[in-house]
């Protein structure tokens, strides 16, 4: 669906984006992850012909960005980090509109609009000013527009920013649901989103791809060890070394309220000897549980790696 | 245009929903207004005084002494008019980045250009014919030739075309709505009297001057004359304009 070959884009002397090479199948949805400023929307705003890149080349749909960029907008939907509404205008207005200029036809605008209405919740506001709506309700107008035209891919930047929580849940079940029909590629810097959402993550940092990976994968490449945590009822002083004397365990760390974090060898299944140990020494057990790797951790590992080989 | 239809269509509702329009067409009505009352009142007083001593009325009329001179009257306030009306087409697209909206649709962007370039057009053309009840109550109560009227509003439209071709351009330059505002007044008034420097310049350069000022083509078109070259013109400098801010709008994505 989306194929992106040494993708290259200055601003001035600034390179904002460094030989991007990633793939997109059809009916994946695929997560931009990378923080702010590593050249996410720059990413999109190429992807969606908004401007061309500097150099390298993109497919979207089979279609060149530089030569047929006509063709890719109207199989793509956009919604931009800042959504484009008319402020002034009536919401079935504006998704009107959209409609037209996105190339819907007269004789199927009406039926259109009413169908991202109903599927982007927003029936009851139909009739208002998209100034007046709550910030909520903006994001949703702005998914709606990029619906509008049923397009093939829907580009989605930063889609729950700014959203209270409860409007971020609304959000992500929506994209979702979208997710059924179409190919859909999210950026975000708000980890656990991506988790929920995206089958595989491209994470991006300072304009390089630093990984690009399912989460199972990126989780699994990264973990040389697993950590336990451990925390038990009567705490006593001999616990850590207690604990270093079995087997496979490379260290102990007390931390504070009674916690033990252990590290051991991968697919040590060590629980069961912490256990034994636990009871017979009487120490006791509120908690023993497996630590994995979350996304925060493997985004920190890759972007603090990427830094310390530049440095 | 399809496309450029339904941009007009979206600009004028986005005109008539804010005060701007109705600010705007109200003071240009009470000025123009005042100004021609001021001049009817002139005129009527000079016929009356013609009318005392017989033989003095040859060359009063209403086309020279009443029509032409509150066009050209009304040239001056569109002048100061027509910035307003311009300032927001792209500046403010830019600002709350609804031009994205619109950058990412498949439409050209000489679409969107002509689109703004229109809806600005009209909402003049309406202020005009607002005005035009001027002309009417001259028609109920004497008798001013057609043709001048005609050929007159004609050159005020080019003229008007001209104005917004290059509010919109300097609008495509920035995201403020008052930067915009300045630029295109200030390039506006440097247009019309540019041909002032021809009286300092050589007769070569001084015909060009006066050849590239806004204003002195108008003349032709209140005196009933509609010459070729004038349009052309007119023509000219509207195209140059909105090529321009295709231009621009075209760099500033390749930046």
């Amino acid at each position: 669906m989306i194929e992106v070959e040494n993708l290259s884009k200055f601003y001035g002397p600034r390179q904002a984006i460094k030989g991007l090479n990633f793939s997109v199948e059809s009916g994946e949805v695929v997560g931009f992850l990378g923080p702010n400023g590593a050249g996410k929307s720059t990413t999109m705003n190429i992807l969606c012909c908004i401007m061309p890149a500097s150099e390298g080349s993109a497919r979207v749909c089979g279609y060149d960005i530089f030569e047929q960029s006509l063709e890719i907008r109207k199989n793509i939907g956009y919604l931009p980090e800042n959504p484009p509404l008319y402020q002034d205008m009536v919401v079935s207005d504006y998704l009107a509109f959209s409609a037209g200029i996105r190339g819907v036809a007269k004789s199927s605008v009406a039926s259109a609009r009413d169908r991202v209405l109903e599927k982007c919740g927003l029936k009851e506001v139909g009739h208002r000013i998209i100034g007046k709506l709550s910030k909520g309700y903006q994001q949703r107008v702005g998914i709606a527009q990029a619906l509008i035209h049923d397009p093939k891919i829907l580009v989605l930047d930063e889609p729950t920013s700014g959203l209270d929580p409860i409007q971020i849940i609304e959000i992500r079940k929506l994209i979702k649901e979208l997710a059924e029909s179409h190919t859909i590629i999210l950026s975000s810097h708000i980890l656990p989103e991506i988790t929920q959402i995206c089958q595989r993550v491209i994470i991006i940092n300072e304009g390089e791809i630093a990984a690009v990976d399912s989460l199972e994968g990126l989780t699994a490449s990264l973990r040389k060890t697993e950590r336990l945590r451990f925390k038990p009822r009567n705490p006593s002083p001999g616990i850590v070394e207690g604990l270093k004397g079995l087997e496979k365990i490379l260290s102990v760390t007390e931390e504070d309220d009674g916690l033990f974090q252990i590290e051991c060898e991968l697919e040590s299944n060590i629980q069961d000897k912490v256990a034994e140990l636990a009871l017979s020494n009487q120490w006791g057990i509120v908690e023993l549980s497996p630590l994995s790797l979350t996304l925060e951790d493997i985004f920190l590992k890759l972007t603090t790696e990427e830094s310390e080989v530049a440095s | 245009m399809k496309n450029t239809l339904l941009i007009i269509k979206r600009e004028l509702g986005s005109f008539f929903q804010s005060p701007i329009f109705y600010v705007l067409t109200t003071v240009f009505l009470v000025l123009y207004s005042f100004i021609f009352q001021n001049i009817l009142a002139f005129f009527s007083m000079q016929s009356y005084q013609a009318g005392q001593i017989q033989g003095m009325n040859i060359g009063l009329n209403l086309n020279d002494m009443v029509i032409a001179p509150s066009f050209q009257n009304m040239a001056v306030i569109l002048l100061l008019m027509i910035p307003i009306v311009t300032m927001r087409s792209f500046s403010e697209e830019k600002k709350s980045k609804t031009i994205t909206l619109l950058l990412s649709s498949p439409i050209h962007l000489k679409e969107i250009i002509l689109g703004k370039f229109l809806a600005c057009f009209l909402v003049v053309a309406l202020m005009m014919a607002l005005s035009s009840y001027s002309v009417m109550f001259l028609w109920m109560v004497g008798e001013p030739e057609i043709g001048p009227i005609v050929s007159g509003y004609l050159g005020l439209l080019l003229m008007t075309g001209c104005y917004i071709s290059i509010g919109v351009f300097a609008s495509s330059l920035t995201d403020n709505q008052i930067i915009s505002a300045v630029i295109s007044f200030g390039f506006m008034l440097f247009m019309w009297i540019i041909g002032w420097g021809a009286q300092s310049a050589g007769p070569n350069l001084g015909a060009v001057l006066e050849y590239l000022s806004l204003i002195d083509h108008l003349e032709n078109f209140l005196k009933g004359i509609i010459d070729s070259s004038d349009v052309i013109y007119y023509l000219t400098f509207i195209v140059f304009g909105l090529f321009l801010t295709h231009r621009i709008l075209d760099s500033k994505r390749w930046r």
